[in-house]
């Protein structure tokens, strides 16, 4: 066997963990309705058994393995679906999600959440032994009278043709020496003469004799389940004659065949000293696992019962799945290039005057099925929001366990596509926000009831594209932001002058202000992680916005507005000497000519300049990029008051030019970091023009103003 | 090891001084195209260029090797560098006066560079090899290639 598994490895994680989000899907959906949901679910949690065993994820088989058998008595309807079991098995989900990660990492999870739930499986398993039913007394027999040794003959006679297809037996006896002490003997008797072996047929077969206690012939089934049709298998039940008839058999087997392999003593030794092997090289490792269940545990604090948060444990997975309806649409306007291409070098080839037109008409041709080749690339990219969204069901559901709050989630628009890269990390804000609605929206039970509302909130997310940017909505119909509250809070804090008159928007803008929180709303489920500020940045940082509107009584709205993409961006071109800078269009507030009344110079060589309350520092391109300008003069210069993080600037241009979408490239691909610039762009032309790194500027800038702008506020309370 | 390892070299003209790099690190020689100038950066690095959708910075060697710089024309060509040893190659634009010819040496016809009368930081010396009456400085591709070394004076 020389196929090369890791290859293979990463499409094993990839499905294990949409299997796990199909089995929370499914499992969410089994406790409002009774459907066909737990075929799927057992279906989800047989592959990743099977898939695991194949790659020795051995923590993960075993635990599985119990979830299995959990879900294989409900399906056959052997079990009840107890909302509790469910519970359970929600757990399970994540447990499982973490020991895929330990094992794929080669260490031992010991985290204690896994030996709890483990409990709690093999708990509601032993509970299921008094069903009455005549099919589990069998099975209930044998795990009650654990001392009494039951003994299974196994022959095992593979097709020639088992291990083509992948399959190994050794695999299987791994397997099944997992589940009881064997003895297995291999029968070599077909085995041809050297000069006649194939080598990639298999001769042998095997007799297993298996002795557990609790080992039942369904589980003995199940590990040959993969290879059930490339072999003969016999299961038989040795009754104690019959047991000592096998050993008879045996003695004189024995002389005839040379090879008997003792699975049973070798395996656990193996096992034992790869995993001392493995916790002595590997210490620091290890030492980084305990760091890491350290960090999570607040959070499992959070879900409850020490659930590790099912967002943590997702990897960054670097690959993409499209449709293929996406790719046929590529291949089709390839082929559509490929034929515009040749008739254009057609036509290069005798080319003369007369076939301009035909020329021209075909450069259109070329330009056209470009933009169109460009967009279904981008396409490619995006996915829909549910990705973003699926996590929420499970989110809320244990949330309304924690706080005792009835619920519903309702999901809009979750088909809406978005950047993958901007999916991937918008993903965490989101969830905050989501948390913050359920626990400070959403009032409980009896507020909700006495207000006159319906005893169960309902937390809305909603996703639409506008224009080129996409809206994500978390509604909450709560009892929305106490003003007075947030106000009083930023007066205290002395983030707001007392008697200050601000808008709505201003004041729920507060709430964004690192460390605000106001004391009443802490619980452990948002007083904790990420905080708004956080949240607003990690979208800022997204080139997005973040609204809030609220109504007393009525509930919020968190408004998320992000680019589609991040390789594309809008951008105001402007014109500085003879370079050509490109402002991302969503960080200008306004453009304007300098009035000459309204400059102010302040000492320090810093200009500032009066935006109705405001002043701002005007920032000359031209000196900070040390470049020849046409203007050097503030008065009756253009300036483009940019904005970032609350902090105003103007950014003293020559000219404005045209406003567009540019495609971001790196420069740091070949080149270093540049201050003040975050990238570049390929304008029409074929020329390459500077994005201007707005933050980094006013960093910048403010570097140079900080003590220049104290003294202009001290100057101007005076003039006031 | 074997004695007769032989490489080729593209070799190029700089204030009268004939220099060679690895024939392997070129990726290909340009006329120039405009230029876009990065702010706050030293005189030898001239900017950057579009390059068929990648954005590659450029490099004057002789403001490099501080060698009076010449005034460019529509004569002047770039050798664009790229590392084919890396896992993410990093491209370099290097404006030449001219490019003249490619030779082929062995490792054992290049001698050590002495020490002295150069003003080209020796790190980007592979060493000297003589091609008839010329003498050609070969240049280590390794260290033109190297973001620390190139834009670091």
């Amino acid at each position: 066997m020389s196929i090369d598994l890791a290859q293979f490895l990463p499409t094993f994680l990839e499905e294990s963990y949409e299997g796990l989000e199909i089995m929370e899907t499914g499992l969410l959906n089994l406790q409002s309705s009774e459907d066909d949901s737990i075929h799927s679910i057992f279906r989800a949690a047989h592959s990743i058994k099977g898939g695991a065993g194949t790659f020795g994820f051995n923590q993960v088989t075993e635990f599985t393995h119990l979830v299995e058998t959990l879900l294989d008595e409900m399906r056959d309807g052997r079990r009840e679906i107890l909302k509790s079991d469910i519970e359970i098995l929600l757990q399970s989900v994540d447990c499982i999600r973490l020991l895929i990660d330990a094992d794929h990492n080669k260490i031992v999870c010991e985290d204690e959440s896994i030996s709890k739930v483990e409990s709690l499986l093999n708990e509601s398993l032993n509970s299921s032994s008094t069903d009455t039913q005549p099919q589990n007394e069998n099975k209930s027999e044998k795990t009650q009278t654990a001392t009494d040794a039951q003994s299974w003959l196994i022959n095992f006679t593979p097709q020639p043709h088992l291990v083509q297809t992948g399959n190994d037996p050794l695999f299987l006896f791994n397997a099944l020496a997992d589940l009881a002490d064997l003895e297995i003997v291999c029968n070599t008797s077909e085995l041809p003469a050297f000069s006649d072996i194939e080598p990639k047929e298999l001769y042998l077969s095997w007799q297993i004799k298996l002795t557990s206690s609790d080992a039942t012939e369904d589980d003995i089934k199940e590990v040959f389940e993969w290879v059930e049709d490339e072999c003969t298998l016999e299961i038989t039940l040795l009754t104690n004659e019959a047991i000592s008839d096998v050993q008879e058999d045996e003695a004189v087997n024995n002389d005839t065949q040379e090879q008997s392999i003792q699975v049973q003593s070798t395996q656990p030794e193996s096992e034992q000293s790869s995993k001392q092997e493995l916790a002595e090289p590997l210490s620091p490792t290890a030492i980084t696992t305990d760091t890491n269940v350290l960090t999570t545990k607040p959070q499992s604090a959070i879900m409850g019962k020490d659930k590790a948060p099912a967002a943590k444990a997702k990897p960054d997975v670097g690959s993409i799945r499209v449709g293929v309806d996406k790719v046929d649409m590529l291949i089709n306007l390839v082929g559509e290039l490929v034929i515009t291409q040749s008739m254009l070098s057609e036509l290069g080839n005798d080319f003369d005057l007369s076939k301009v037109e035909k020329l021209t008409s075909g450069l259109d041709q070329l330009l056209q099925n470009t933009k169109e080749l460009q967009e279904s690339v981008m396409r490619i990219r995006m996915l829909p929001i549910s990705f973003a969204f699926n996590r929420f069901p499970r989110l809320i559901h244990d949330l309304s366990i924690k706080t005792g709050k009835q619920i519903e989630l309702v999901i809009k628009g979750e088909q809406t596509e978005l950047d993958k890269t901007v999916m991937e990390q918008i993903g965490d804000p989101l969830v905050h926000l989501v948390r913050n609605a359920a626990d400070h929206g959403i009032e409980s039970t009896e507020v909700r009831l006495a207000n006159g509302k319906s005893e169960k909130g309902t937390i809305s997310l909603n996703a639409y594209h506008v224009g080129g940017s996409i809206v994500i909505e978390v509604n909450d119909d709560g009892g929305g932001i106490n003003r007075e509250a947030v106000l009083n809070k930023a007066i205290e804090k002395g983030i707001v002058e007392p008697n200050s008159s601000l808008t709505d928007a201003q004041v729920f803008d507060l709430l964004f202000e690192p460390g605000f929180s106001t004391a009443s709303e802490v619980t452990d489920i948002s007083g904790r992680g990420v905080g708004m500020d956080v949240v607003k940045k990690n979208i800022q940082s997204l080139g997005g916005r973040i609204q809030v509107e609220s109504e007393p009584g009525k509930g919020s709205c968190f408004k998320v507005n992000l680019p589609l993409t991040l390789a594309i961006l809008d951008g105001q071109l402007v014109r500085v000497g003879t370079e050509v800078y490109i402002i991302p269009l969503i960080t200008i507030v306004e453009s304007l000519q300098a009035k000459a009344e309204l400059i102010n110079r302040v000492s320090g060589n810093m200009v500032l300049y009066r935006l109705r309350e405001d002043n701002v520092p005007v920032l000359p391109i031209y000196q900070l990029f040390n470049l020849e300008a046409q203007c050097t003069e503030i008065e009756n210069a253009l300036l483009v008051v940019v904005e970032f993080d609350g902090q105003k600037v103007g950014l003293m241009v020559d000219d404005l030019l045209a406003q567009q979408q540019v495609v971001i490239k790196s420069l740091q691909d070949n080149y270093q970091q540049v201050d003040g610039i975050s990238g570049a762009t390929i304008l029409g032309d074929g020329s390459v023009a500077m994005i201007l790194d707005i933050p980094g500027m006013i960093t910048m800038a403010l570097k140079q103003s900080k003590i220049a702008q104290k003294t202009a506020v001290n100057h101007n309370v005076e003039v006031v | 090891m074997m004695n007769e390892i032989e490489q080729e070299y593209l070799t190029f003209l700089l204030d009268g001084e004939e220099f060679g790099v690895d024939i392997l690190c070129v990726q290909e020689i340009r006329v120039l195209s405009p230029i876009t100038t990065l702010p706050n950066k030293p005189d030898y690095i001239k900017g950057v260029i579009n390059l068929r959708g990648v954005i590659i910075p450029i490099v004057d060697l002789r403001e490099r090797f501080a060698k009076q710089a010449l005034k460019y024309n529509d004569q002047t060509v770039i050798v664009i560098l790229r590392d084919q040893t890396a896992i993410k190659p990093m491209v370099v634009g290097l404006v030449v006066d001219a490019v003249s010819e490619v030779y082929k040496f062995s490792d054992k016809s290049i001698r050590e560079a002495p020490d002295f009368g150069n003003k080209i930081d020796r790190c980007f010396i592979q060493g000297l090899a003589s091609h008839g009456e010329k003498l050609i400085i070969l240049l280590n591709s390794q260290t033109l290639l190297n973001q620390d070394e190139l834009y670091h004076l």
